[in-house]
């Protein structure tokens, strides 16, 4: 009796499982992978703002899924997989250590197509993205440099990748077109997400003389000490103008709207091809948040930094580079260093005042 | 402000949820309970403690909030603990599995809103004495009642007939049972009491320190807070002297990165817990075999025989 | 009237068996509760987290693949908590021996040194991981320093060691500076059992582990002696049972185990050395020892029941879009159902009468 009870449960769950499954049919169905939760308000929560603006454009044409707080390690292969498995055409994975995980996803399954972010490995049904967050970070220095009155910046880092030293070198490099003498502290705090941590690192910043707070980590943590220090901090990810309306300069905006779109269009259409897509300024992958809190001077100075990078007059590592120790760093890409160099640094310029990690 | 006075703020500020968090553990295990889960209470003081403090614009009752919320939360951990002799252990890492979980669910829909943060204490004249004016009379309400809670806690474990048996029921359940004194009754308050000041130090974070909600906020701190307890040897004194010692290595170890030393960061960041690992060998050493020891019956289910 | 527990006489086969099947009843009627609020569909919401992942060898194998690392971690805590030893950093035991396995994947790394890489980093691994968890054994037997303390800190350090070396020395030359080491080589890293899937020799392992420690358990005098000094230490000293001796020797074996875990982990369906390796499985195995419990073939029910919940979660946050926090919330009542039906094994309870008897009652 028992028995019957449970074969009969099973198979009323089954129907009622299969009813289900079968209702979406043509869609395109697409999946992502987020490293954090979606409401980090941080990196992950950029990209689930990008799926938002992409469901908003093509409505019903798609159907999208998300994984979130998938670990890099042996989870992501499965988490990856089970996208591929239940009809997911397009799979973007939205973390660099992803990578492995997700060629080898991709080279099992050859007819859906893969985008990664920020990594370097891709395939024919594998393509990457990433955006020239230095670019932005240029811009930050330039008006650091202006805004300091002490003359020192602080940086809050994450972790030693090549994103977070291009970002460190590119900000002293600008703060140096406006202050040749900018000195720039930075502090790694070794983590992307503990606002705790990211607020003592940016008190800590604050009490050794430091007057802009710049931040590669998450959370709007430095923002609101920077605030309550009445000094002044650039937003990370997002505009964080809300949490410091007297004390954001700008923020760096990772828009990844267009680029789903762009992508799951193409997909759509019959026309994606796996491709190496690193977008900047020009095409809007990065955004600058409105220049608030400064001078007309400095604001004009930013714009015309801004519009110099969009119309490609003005490289941020533009030759001659040079290296903490003074001497120039090999220029392969011609005048400035090339996308190799950008997306592998491994060295800090003339100026940073910290030891190159690992090193 | 000088530096040394604004590393000393710093550290007090960086301590206090520890310290309001362990000192409710510390109460729960001399009651002689094993209540693993301060991780999911705190993040739950935190979504609760912002959620109240969001929709009446007070930190008071966002305070309040969270510490219903961790309390309510140590109850679910009770029922089954002392209710239903569940292993503590167990319990307790499924009670930080479902706290991270609802206040994740409760959060959702705060994240990317602020609030005004906890207002600090201002005294005119006193708050104005170098150094010391701004640490003694320049914080904000969390700080001063996390330092009376040690001290009251002090009071009642050493200095009232409650706290003796408090502690006669974590050191051996059955002779207090045999006295007559209704042991699982006296847990379940000690259970909820460390409830409450864990949800209390997990909404200290988005009333007072961050004061902005995101999801898993706390970070670990309840696993530090539940360490710092092991290294008072479950002494009121030496944990508060535990978490500032936890707040002042965390806060110097940046300082000393921003002074450009050189040294790995990764080094730096594991400073914190390396010196609290080698002070608590130093003090055992010094202690030798006597001294304080944990509860007897810590983590022990206790059924009554009738 | 007043809820009591009371003992039973012995244990109940048919509790047992029914045990676990109440604490599912209950999640059900309690999801129900949750998923019509939020509506979603609860008898859909059992099927995706608890069948679908039974039907398909797909998520079989990633079920192994999943319980593998948390059952042997789970075994060798198990001996610590019988003898009474609180090693709560097995996830720093873990970390420690994927690195120190590691260390040969990365030297040997391009020059096919031959088949005897992959025993000899199994070997390292779990040498690493009874090292690492040496220090707060050898801090609580020489100075008395608890070991809650001292193991649950050096998780922290040793991530932060591992962190340390994947960005600098062992940074993989052709990783655009990335952290991670270089893939490891066939040669070092553990075969899959078929073709397709991502089971390994590593899920052999962990069942060769459970059925070694049920004898050592059931059938030695150090099984014994764990069990006597975890449950009566004083009669255990009289027995002349050293329990100094007893907690290197719980931690080494746990050590070694996680760090096996570790370094079978990386090698297998990892494949590099990089931050991340472990989703916590040395925290989520605690919960797999007591869930199982601390009997070694409870523990591999646990840790393959406790893997099928999160298959499933990821599998109603696909077809059903529900949140993972919702699914951590029902993963939390879901171990509170079962530990709460647990107890029904070994008490049962009564309803009391008499208000004289609430001094003895429960909250």
């Amino acid at each position: 009796m028992k028995k019957l009870m449970m074969t009969a449960a099973v198979a009323a769950l089954a129907i009622v499982a299969t009813g289900f499954s079968a209702s979406a049919a043509e869609k395109l169905k697409i999946g992502f992978i987020y490293l954090g939760p979606v409401g980090d308000l941080g990196w992950t929560y950029m990209h689930e703002v990008g799926r938002q603006a992409m469901v908003k454009e093509l409505g019903d044409k798609i159907e999208t899924t998300y994984l979130e707080n998938v670990s890099e390690g042996p989870d992501s292969e499965r988490s990856i997989e089970q996208l591929a498995r239940t009809g997911h055409q397009l799979i973007f994975t939205t973390s660099f250590g992803y990578m492995d995980p997700t060629l080898k996803v991709a080279k099992k399954y050859p007819k859906i197509k893969f985008e990664h972010a920020t990594g370097f490995k891709r395939a024919p049904n594998l393509g990457t993205y990433s955006g020239k967050f230095y670019e932005g970070r240029y811009i930050q220095g330039v008006i650091a440099g202006k805004m300091s009155k002490t003359g020192t910046l602080g940086y809050i880092a994450s972790f030693p990748i090549p994103e977070v030293i291009s970002g460190i070198n590119a900000t002293i490099l600008g703060a140096q077109t406006t202050n040749p003498n900018i000195k720039l502290k930075v502090i790694w705090v070794n983590t992307w997400f503990d606002p705790g941590k990211e607020a003592d690192a940016a008190k800590a910043l604050a009490d050794q003389g430091v007057d802009v707070i710049m931040q590669h980590t998450d959370s709007p943590a430095a923002m609101q000490v920077a605030a309550q220090r009445g000094i002044y901090a650039f937003g990370q990810d997002s505009d964080m103008i809300k949490f410091g309306p007297k004390t954001q300069l700008t923020a760096i905006v990772n828009n990844w709207g267009p680029y789903y779109i762009r992508a799951a269009k193409a997909a759509l259409d019959g026309t994606w091809k796996a491709e190496d897509t690193w977008d900047g300024l020009k095409e809007k992958m990065v955004l600058m948040a409105p220049y608030t809190n400064m001078p007309d001077d400095v604001k004009a100075l930013a714009q015309k930094t801004e519009a110099a990078i969009i119309a490609g007059t003005l490289h941020p590592f533009k030759c001659p580079v040079l290296g903490q120790d003074g001497k120039a760093v090999e220029c392969k890409g011609g005048a400035n260093l090339d996308a190799g160099q950008i997306l592998g640094m491994n060295f800090y310029v003339k100026g940073v005042d910290d030891k190159f990690p690992g090193k | 402000m000088g530096l040394l006075e604004a590393i000393i703020i710093s550290v007090i500020a960086a301590s206090t949820p520890l310290l309001l968090a362990a000192a409710g553990e510390l109460v729960v295990e001399r009651s002689g309970v094993l209540n693993l889960g301060t991780e999911g209470m705190m993040i739950m003081g935190a979504a609760c403690g912002f959620a109240g403090a969001y929709f009446t614009g007070s930190t008071l009752i966002g305070a309040l909030c969270g510490i219903a919320a961790g309390a309510a939360l140590s109850l679910v951990f009770a029922a089954l603990t002392l209710g239903l002799a569940v292993n503590q252990v167990a319990a307790g890492l499924a009670l930080t599995i479902l706290g991270v979980g609802l206040s994740g669910l409760i959060g959702a829909g705060f994240v990317g809103e602020r609030i005004t943060p906890a207002p600090h204490l201002y005294l005119p004249v006193l708050t104005g004495i170098p150094v010391v004016g701004k640490i003694l009379f320049g914080q904000d309400g969390f700080v001063y009642f996390s330092v009376a809670l040690v001290v009251a806690i002090w009071w009642f474990l050493y200095r009232t007939r409650a706290g003796l048996i408090l502690r006669a029921v974590g050191d051996s359940h059955t002779s207090a049972h045999a006295l007559g004194y209704p042991v699982l009754k006296i847990r379940l308050l000690a259970v909820l009491f460390g409830g409450g000041c864990a949800g209390l130090g997990g909404a200290f974070l988005p009333l007072a320190y961050t004061p902005f909600f995101i999801p898993g906020m706390t970070a670990g701190r309840g696993w530090i807070a539940l360490a710092l307890v092991v290294f008072s040897s479950w002494l009121p004194g030496r944990l508060a002297a535990g978490a500032y010692l936890f707040g002042a290595v965390t806060i110097l170890q940046l300082h000393a990165q921003a002074f450009g030393l050189g040294i790995p960061s990764q080094l730096m960041t594991a400073l914190p817990y390396l010196a609290t690992v080698i002070v608590l060998v130093l003090i055992s050493r010094a202690r030798g075999s006597a001294g304080s020891v944990a509860p007897a019956s810590l983590g022990i289910v206790f059924v009554p025989d009738r | 009237m007043q809820l009591v527990l009371e003992r039973r006489a012995e244990r109940s086969t048919k509790i047992a068996i029914l045990s676990p099947l109440l604490a599912i009843a209950l999640t059900l009627v309690t999801m129900s509760i949750l998923f019509a609020i939020l509506g979603k569909n609860p008898a859909m919401a059992l099927y995706v987290y608890f069948i679908e992942p039974l039907t398909d060898s797909f998520t079989l194998m990633e079920i192994a693949v999943k319980a593998t690392p948390l059952v042997m971690i789970a075994i060798g805590l198990s001996l610590c908590y019988l003898a009474n030893v609180w090693n709560i950093g097995a996830e720093g035991q873990f970390i420690m021996g994927a690195v120190c396995g590691s260390y040969l994947a990365v030297v040997t790394n391009g020059t096919d040194p031959g088949p005897w890489v992959l025993p000899a980093m199994l070997l390292m691994g779990a040498l690493g991981g009874a090292l690492w968890a040496m220090i707060p054994a050898l801090c609580k037997v020489r100075y008395g320093a608890n070991e809650i303390l001292t193991s649950l800190m050096l998780v922290y350090v040793a991530d932060l060691i591992m962190d340390y070396l994947v960005r600098g020395p062992w940074r993989d030359p052709q990783g655009m500076n990335f952290p991670t080491t270089a893939s490891f080589d066939p040669v070092a890293t553990v075969p899959t059992l078929f073709e397709t899937g991502r089971i390994h020799w590593g899920a052999l392992v962990a069942l060769i582990v459970v059925a070694l420690a049920a004898v050592m358990l059931g059938r030695t005098i150090k099984g014994f002696e764990i069990r006597v000094v975890g449950a009566a230490p004083r009669a255990a000293a009289f027995a002349g049972f050293n329990s100094k001796r007893l907690v290197l020797f719980t931690f080494a074996v746990s050590g070694a185990l996680a760090g096996l875990a570790g370094i079978i982990e990386v090698a297998g369906p990892v494949g590099v050395l990089q931050p991340g390796i472990s989703p916590g499985y040395g925290f989520t195995a605690i919960i797999v020892a007591f869930l199982g419990r601390l009997n070694p073939v409870g523990i591999l029910i646990a840790g393959l029941f406790l893997a099928l919940t999160f298959i499933g979660g990821e599998g109603a946050q696909i077809s059903m879009k529900i949140p993972l926090d919702l699914t951590k919330v029902f993963q939390g009542i879901l171990l509170f159902y079962v530990l709460a039906c647990d107890s029904l094994i070994l008490y049962r309870i009564r309803l009391i009468a008499s208000p004289k008897k609430a001094i003895h009652g429960t909250a």
